[in-house]
């Protein structure tokens, strides 16, 4: 089980609380974590990543352990406190505008 | 027994304002969907509960919401959990995904280049006269999309923006927005629309084919004033019993046509001003039109600080001035264009809404007026509901 935080905006499109968890076990990616969340929560499809491209999108960003990996591979493994539950993963909007 | 039902689009989210006919008392009902901005929403005719909204965010993109009882709840469309039980199995989660046909092409910048079209927003949904199923989106960058199945998928009508005239197309200051779409009752295949800043376009067969029509408009900042395309018009209106007689409110200018769009003259007339973005047609008459004069395209106020609708009972060129209930000294709020709308009661009751969060009311033709709310978001958009 992998333990998401989600923006407060995307809380109230998908109608839910301050945590979500997917069922992924063993080793994940962010696009693992990301297809089973929206597998879970439709509404959040082209929200988080573009439709067609999967490409995040610019004003989202992806926290892991404290890291900013918004920049990595979606293909790359996450820490193993993330698989493992133990820590949150987070998608926050980035902090601009107001 | 009637009552009334304001649906108020802000930058922070949505309110259904409803009343009794009377439209004295008001119940404000809100924040739906707090803190993203709401750019428009509107009901069906044909099933007043089923009204559509589009909400929109720079962070996290487009949402399509659809209610199917007046406001109360709301849903998007194909992503709810009786969606998952369906013979498609999984929900497709698509109906915000707005997908230009084809290879999208390119139109003018602001500095004259060509840039690549690029989705960022629907301004505009328009439910077909028909079918509550049946709803028009207008978009930003500007485009027409179409859903035949309550908002759960989108399609373009491509046939608009492959116009010949596309590459020429380019931003207002506020985007390259497809705002307007009229659908004539008479003939539903014949819909108008307007682009800021392209100008107005008409289909003959329901999406198919376009034609500009802005023979008539006169646009002194463009290159050429007179050109088929490129005024940026901010809004057109229609009464539905005489659909071949349009007006807009262009940048500058307040126009009138009365063949469907082919030439237009203007009928600025006495305005203080004749820039501004709304323009609305009272519901039993005609001839009797509404604007709110703003000082200019630098100053989004209105002039002198007051602010005044203007009713023409003549179709343009005599306006008067109204004024009672509304804030005559120290006013430096806009109306913008989707933020205006009348009910079809009688006495006519007039509605809009202020970028300073007011949504004001008028019970009497518009002679005199009263705030429904004061201290709202900024006012995207203002649509009115009767119902029976």
């Amino acid at each position: 089980m992998i333990r998401v935080i989600l923006p407060h905006h995307l809380r109230t499109l998908a109608k839910v609380g301050d945590e979500v968890h997917v069922d992924l076990n063993g080793s994940a990616t962010v696009k693992d974590v990301l297809d089973a969340l929206e597998n879970k929560y439709p509404m959040l499809r082209g929200t988080i990543r573009e439709h067609n491209t999967l490409k995040r999108r610019p004003l989202v960003r992806f926290f892991a352990c404290g890291e900013d990996i918004s920049h990595e591979s979606p293909d790359a493994p996450l820490p193993d406190p993330i698989t493992k539950g133990e820590e949150p993963f987070f998608i926050m909007g980035a902090i601009a505008g107001g | 027994m009637s009552e009334i039902r304001v649906l108020v689009g802000t930058r922070k989210g949505a309110f259904v304002l409803t009343s009794d006919a009377k439209r004295k008392d008001w119940k404000v009902d809100g924040p739906h969907f707090a803190g993203w901005e709401i750019y428009h929403m509107k009901g069906s005719s044909v099933d007043p509960d089923r009204i559509y909204a589009s909400q929109t965010s720079a962070w996290f993109g487009q949402i399509i919401q659809r209610s199917s009882d007046g406001g109360k709840t709301w849903e998007t469309p194909g992503s709810s959990p009786d969606d998952l039980k369906g013979p498609d199995g999984m929900p497709k989660g698509e109906s915000n995904m707005f997908v230009y046909d084809g290879i999208p092409g390119t139109h003018m910048w602001y500095d004259g280049t060509q840039h690549p079209w690029e989705f960022k927003r629907v301004w505009h949904l328009e439910p077909a006269l028909d079918n509550a199923d049946h709803v028009y989106a207008g978009v930003e960058d500007a485009a027409l999309f179409e859903s035949k199945d309550g908002g759960t998928s989108w399609n373009e009508l491509s046939g608009l923006r492959q116009h010949d005239t596309g590459p020429k197309w380019q931003p207002g200051a506020g985007g390259m927005c497809l705002h307007s779409i009229l659908i004539d009752p008479k003939n539903p295949k014949r819909i108008f629309i307007a682009i800021s800043a392209a100008g107005a376009f008409r289909t003959d067969d329901a999406g198919k084919s376009w034609k500009p029509i802005n023979h008539g408009l006169h646009s002194q900042y463009i290159p050429d004033p007179h050109a088929e395309v490129g005024h940026c018009v901010h809004r057109i209106a229609m009464h539905p019993s005489k659909p071949n007689t349009l007006f807009m409110q262009k940048h500058w200018d307040v126009m009138r046509s009365d063949d469907g769009g082919d030439s237009w003259r203007e009928v600025s007339g006495n305005l203080p001003s004749d820039f501004g973005f709304p323009i609305d047609v009272h519901a039993h008459e005609p001839e009797t039109i509404y604007v709110v004069p703003i000082k200019s395209d630098s100053e989004h106020y209105p002039p002198d600080g007051k602010l005044r609708v203007y009713r023409s009972r003549s179709g343009g060129n005599e306006w008067e001035e109204l004024t009672k209930g509304l804030p005559q000294q120290d006013c430096y709020v806009n109306v913008l264009r989707d933020a205006m709308s009348v009910d079809s009661l009688d006495p006519c009751g007039i509605y809009f809404g202020t970028t300073g969060g007011q949504v004001y009311a008028s019970a009497d033709n518009g002679d005199s007026w009263n705030p429904i709310v004061r201290d709202l978001p900024a006012v995207l958009s203002v649509e009115v509901q009767t119902l029976k």
